[in-house]
């Protein structure tokens, strides 16, 4: 026994280096409340649909940033834009000073190994079970040896309290469960950002607790950046340090979760209130009901 | 990309389809040398596309081969020379019906399975998940993939045609009395080493082309269910349509 | 990616039955060298003037009955023939060994084989005995160029009748 545990300690100066030599950042790191993600003037459009006019965000280090807004608003969108999966149509998005749009493959992928991602369904890989889905980005930029990797995943499962179903696989798990799993993989790099996509979608009230829960303390006690998308407004008011409201391509209010909620303008309060209609109609825009009831303009085309 | 079609005439789509296609066969090759250095991930898709379909080409490789042994009896015996049903049946098999109902049958089993399993990765939200974590699902994914095909599919073939060789002789010997002796000896005498190696080069572009094919609908699919549906459906019609295009032009000039 | 047992013994049995199926179709399709079982027999050789197409594995008969295979074809330099071993079954020990070897052809376009027809001898041919009456392979070009100059000679020695019957009259 003493021969085969005498290599360990030795392994363990050697491996961190390499993890911290993969990470390092590629602009020198900021200050706290310093800007990690700056969008400015961003407007994009898919064909002749604007999606986003003229949108101005901000996300600062070491805080939780929320941004909501009814469905539709292109709320994901802004992810895949800060994110660089697409590109812009104008202004930039700067992430640690870097214009995402103009980096190729190799400097964004060093961007993206800050960055940690939850998505809506957990987007686990079907074909690997628990323990290997957290253990894929680690195994894909690093060579740790098998007992430091292990303990690495185990650590972070015990963290999101799923240290027992780490030989489960993702179709064997609940929807809290594999986001909880998701939520281990993306924080097994140690990443300088998270970014969460619709995390509270689709859970029960436990599950929404123990979300929220985790989140917080993502960013609490490791000091992680967080950006927030949700229509939540609940559970975003409980975490969220600064809040955007976007709403038909533009950002309409923003502030301490406090301050929107003392405003008076219109939108913000048909959105937190929960209002059918308003300066967002209930009605998707049509032409004249009694008109097209009475076979004036035909919706098919042709009558 | 997959709403580009509709706007565009027939004519245009199509090329635009073709010039999709080599774009994308161009980023796939260029991830393939990284791809090399994970035996591991390849064996396994070796292991999807082929030892799994060992099973069908075996089975439809007696079939074929047991009726090339009826048929080229009934035609041969015509002439009165039976004896050379050795030679119509090794020659059929190498030439055309191994590597092409070979690639048809490759192109509904492991090639729908391939396309299905990558656009199911990209509705899930996978494929753009490793994007995030910084891998290339291109090289991770994809070039594995695509390599497995292309590996398993000579294999394939190589076996499919041993099984019909010994289909038609299970036939024209052991049911029509053909003599086993001139089955074989004028098989031997005819076959020339470069019938087979015509085979196994057509084996190996049906295998490049419908591995690309599959992966390409597959990668390009709509993330839904009805587009990964219509991805796996398109990748059946165009590798069956591809393999036996590229089936006349490799004969052609052959010849 | 964890090792996966079943998985890469799989793949394989896959990999090794797809090389050796390769290596059948490579070395054991084109040229010789494949025997299809078969009782055990005798060598018997023959000397021909010529072998047509004839290929070790072609069958030998006897009446039509298959009594065996043609084992080896090889040339005699001496005499510039064709020596033909001929692997007769060994039930077939009884066939007089003054018996003949003609190279026929299986149908217009089939295979040729070793046709024998046996004598009247009281002693057999066994093993390592050498057939003495051969006749060489048909073939066909010769053939037609023959009954094209018989045809034509003949032709010829027709003409002159038919003139002096048609100067008779």
């Amino acid at each position: 026994m003493p021969l085969r545990r005498r290599p360990k300690p030795l392994e363990r100066r050697r491996q961190p280096d390499r993890v911290t030599e993969a990470q390092r950042p590629i602009a020198p790191s900021a200050q706290a409340g310093d800007a990690v993600v700056e969008v400015a003037g961003l407007r994009y459009a898919v064909g002749r649909r604007e999606i986003f006019t003229d949108l101005d965000f901000v996300a600062r280090r070491g805080r939780v940033t929320a941004v909501m807004g009814p469905s539709g608003t292109g709320k994901t969108t802004l992810l895949r834009l800060i994110t660089g999966q697409v590109a812009p149509s104008a202004g930039e998005v700067r992430m640690w000073g870097a214009n995402v749009a103009t980096l190729g493959q190799r400097d964004l992928f060093a961007l993206r190994r800050r960055i940690g991602m939850l998505f809506q369904n957990g987007a686990l890989l079907t074909d690997l079970d628990v323990f290997e889905n957290i253990a894929f980005p680690v195994r894909e930029h690093t060579n740790l040896t098998e007992p430091l990797l292990r303990e690495l995943v185990l650590t972070k499962l015990h963290a999101v309290g799923l240290r027992g179903a780490a030989r489960m696989m993702p179709a064997e798990l609940s929807g809290g469960m594999a986001r909880r799993v998701a939520l281990a993989r993306a924080v097994v790099m140690d990443p300088e950002l998270l970014i969460y996509d619709e995390p509270f979608v689709g859970l029960d009230p436990i599950s929404m607790g123990v979300i929220v829960r985790l989140i917080r303390q993502m960013n609490r006690v490791l000091g992680i950046t967080s950006i927030v998308v949700s229509h939540d407004v609940h559970e975003l008011g409980a975490i969220a340090d600064e809040s955007y409201l976007l709403s038909e391509g533009r950002c309409v209010a923003s502030g301490s979760p406090d301050e929107l909620r003392a405003s008076d303008s219109e939108i913000v309060r048909q959105f937190l209130d929960g209002v059918a209609d308003g300066p967002v109609p209930f009605h998707y825009p049509a032409p004249d009901y009694r008109e097209q009831l009475f076979g004036v303009d035909d919706p098919r085309g042709r009558g | 990309m997959s709403g580009a079609s509709t706007r565009d005439g027939l004519l245009v789509g199509m090329l635009r389809r073709i010039g999709a296609v080599a774009v994308f066969f161009g980023a796939l090759l260029a991830q393939c040398a990284p791809a090399l250095l994970r035996p591991r991930l390849i064996v396994h898709q070796v292991y999807n596309a082929g030892a799994r379909s060992l099973i069908i080409i075996m089975l439809c490789g007696v079939f074929v081969g047991m009726v090339l042994g009826l048929q080229g009896f009934d035609l041969l015996q015509r002439f009165g020379s039976e004896d050379a049903l050795g030679v119509a049946a090794a020659l059929g098999l190498l030439k055309e019906l191994g590597p092409v109902v070979t690639a048809l049958l490759f192109a509904g089993r492991a090639g729908t399975a391939l396309t299905s399993e990558i656009g199911l990765m990209r509705a899930t939200d996978q494929l753009t998940a490793m994007q995030m974590m910084a891998v290339d699902p291109m090289q991770r994914i994809i070039a594995p993939r695509f390599l497995g095909g292309v590996i398993a599919m000579p294999l394939l073939v190589a076996i499919f045609n041993v099984v019909g060789l010994f289909g038609a002789q299970l036939v024209g010997v052991q049911l029509m009395g053909v003599d086993p002796g001139a089955f074989w000896s004028q098989m031997q005498g005819a076959v020339e080493l470069n019938d087979v190696q015509e085979g196994f080069i057509k084996s190996l572009v049906f295998g490049t082309a419908c591995s690309l094919v599959a992966v390409y609908e597959g990668y390009h699919s709509e993330p839904t269910a009805a587009g990964v549906g219509l991805a796996t459906t398109r990748t059946v019609v165009t590798s069956s349509v591809l393999t036996l295009l590229l089936d006349y032009i490799l004969t052609a000039a052959f010849l | 990616m964890r090792p996966n047992r079943a998985l890469e013994i799989g793949t394989g049995l896959f990999v090794l039955l797809g090389f050796a199926a390769l290596f059948f179709l490579t070395t054991q399709l084109p040229g010789s060298g494949i025997k299809v079982g078969g009782p055990a027999g005798y060598a018997v050789s023959a000397r021909f003037d010529n072998v047509g197409d004839l290929k070790p594995g072609s069958p030998v008969t006897l009446a039509g009955v298959r009594i065996g295979r043609v084992a080896g074809i090889a040339f005699d330099p001496t005499d510039f023939k064709a020596v033909v071993t001929l692997e007769i079954e060994n039930q077939y020990n009884q066939i007089p060994d003054d018996s003949d070897a003609s190279i026929q052809t299986a149908g217009l376009l089939g295979g040729k084989y070793v046709g024998i027809g046996p004598g009247g001898s009281e002693t057999h041919l066994h093993a390592g005995s050498t057939i003495e009456f051969t006749q060489s392979a048909i073939v066909l070009e010769s053939l037609v160029n023959k009954f094209f100059a018989n045809f034509a000679s003949g032709r010829e020695s027709n003409k002159a009748p038919q003139e002096s019957e048609a100067g008779t009259p």
